[in-house]
């Protein structure tokens, strides 16, 4: 497996320092990284899980309406980051791995670097309830 | 592949007496295969250059890692660059917004430099590094962007089944003491991985290290354990100090190899040493 441009190594590096839940995923939607805050999420440690395919972690975390109806995977902003290259946000609620739920606004960015290629993409889960 | 070091040097060049040893000239490597000669960085070393000897052909190919002034500060006084019948290929790294020729002219044009780089007598003609190997006389190269301030690329080169990494300026990991555990997400791990040859950054002591996070650079410890994870055959400790006498560096370098232990040859950079691989 060849190694992870610089601007994906740097974003886990960056992911990393923060304290708020950090996803990146690669072009084909494999979540490459996430960090600890995000585990906290997903139930699951990086550690223990290493990458994951779409299908196997992109229906974890419940995303939903207000309303309880499940929110369709085609329309969370980090999928759309991967299929349009664009930024994306949208607000929305979710259920941790314990089934609380609660509502957040997440924003997804493309990741393209010096060579201007699309190399991923990097979602922040915010809380909305958080006070910082 | 015949590798000399004409410049080991980091930041600006020195001519104290206690440098002397390592060597005061900035970054610049020379590597030659049968008659065909490449350049890797410009630095003051680039001056040391004996371009009557090995090849004097009229294409002469530089290769620039980034545009940091101790890698380029030799390109406006090299011989060959004053002679019309002279080709001069010059390879760096694209950036974001600038081109590589608008960002060099900075460089190369007054009033940092006297004469503009279009009035160069040599015929210049400059390169921005494609994405993939390519390909110069009998050299395949592959740059890649690593972790420094800055579009900052480190080398592959290879040759008949040999191959040389040059990572001079390289910070692998800026958040934590420690590589990542997963080769696949270690800055530069392609460009080393079963090299037989790493030439890499090595700057800082530890204590130092603790002040300048971000700085682009690293400590012989984290290079060296780059080099074990990439199974490197053979490492040379680059861009030292000029702050520090080559005395404070050796000792360094003792203490270091007392307490670690690896299992391929280490060594500090001597300007004017010759490599064979
Ligand atoms: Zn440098
Ligand atoms: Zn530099």
């Amino acid at each position: 497996m060849s190694a992870h441009e610089i601007e994906i190594i740097l974003s886990r590096q960056l992911a990393d320092c923060l304290s708020v839940p950090v996803f990146i995923v690669d072009p084909d939607g494999t979540l490459i990284f996430y960090n600890e805050p995000a585990e906290k999420i997903l139930g699951q440690r990086f550690e223990d899980t290493g990458e994951m395919k779409v299908g196997d972690w992109g229906n974890d975390f419940h995303p939903h309406d207000k309303n309880g109806d499940p929110i369709p995977a085609e329309e969370l902003p980090l999928v759309q980051t991967i299929y349009s290259h664009r930024p994306a946000h949208k607000t929305f609620w979710i259920k941790n791995f314990e089934g609380k739920a609660f509502e957040i606004s997440v924003t997804s960015i493309p990741i393209v670097g010096r060579s201007k290629q699309f190399s991923g993409a990097l979602a922040i889960f915010w809380d909305n309830n958080l006070k910082i | 592949m015949r590798i000399k070091l004409h410049g080991t040097r980091g930041a600006y060049p020195t001519s104290s007496k206690e440098t002397r040893k390592l060597g005061g000239n900035t970054s610049c490597i020379e590597i030659i295969e049968n008659n065909e000669r490449l350049i890797l960085d410009a630095g003051t070393g680039i001056l040391e250059i004996d371009f009557d000897s090995y090849s004097t052909a009229d294409r002469i190919d530089i290769l620039l890692t980034h545009l940091h002034m101790d890698h380029i500060q030799g390109l406006g006084f090299f011989k060959p660059i004053f002679d019309p019948s002279k080709e001069i290929h010059i390879w760096g790294p694209g950036g974001s917004s600038y081109p590589l020729k608008d960002r060099l002219n900075k460089f190369l044009s007054p009033p940092l430099f006297p004469v503009m780089l279009r009035d160069i007598p040599s015929k210049l003609v400059i390169h921005e590094l494609p994405n993939k190997p390519f390909q110069i006389g009998c050299y395949t190269i592959t740059s890649k962007f690593i972790c420094h301030p800055g579009p900052t690329v480190g080398f592959r080169i290879e040759v008949a089944s040999k191959a040389v990494a040059y990572i001079p300026d390289h910070e692998p990991m800026l958040s934590r003491p420690h590589l990542f555990k997963e080769d696949n997400w270690i800055s530069g791990f392609d460009l080393c991985a079963n090299a037989d040859l790493l030439i890499h950054d090595s700057q800082y002591s530890k204590e130092e290290y603790k002040h300048k996070v971000g700085w682009g650079h690293c400590t012989m410890k984290i290079a060296a354990d780059l080099s074990k994870r990439a199974k490197a055959k053979r490492l040379v400790m680059f861009h030292h100090d000029p702050a520090q006498k080559d005395a404070d560096r050796v000792k360094l370098f003792k203490e270091f190899k007392n307490t670690n232990s690896y299992d391929f040859p280490i060594e500090l950079a001597v300007q004017g040493h010759k490599i064979k691989i």
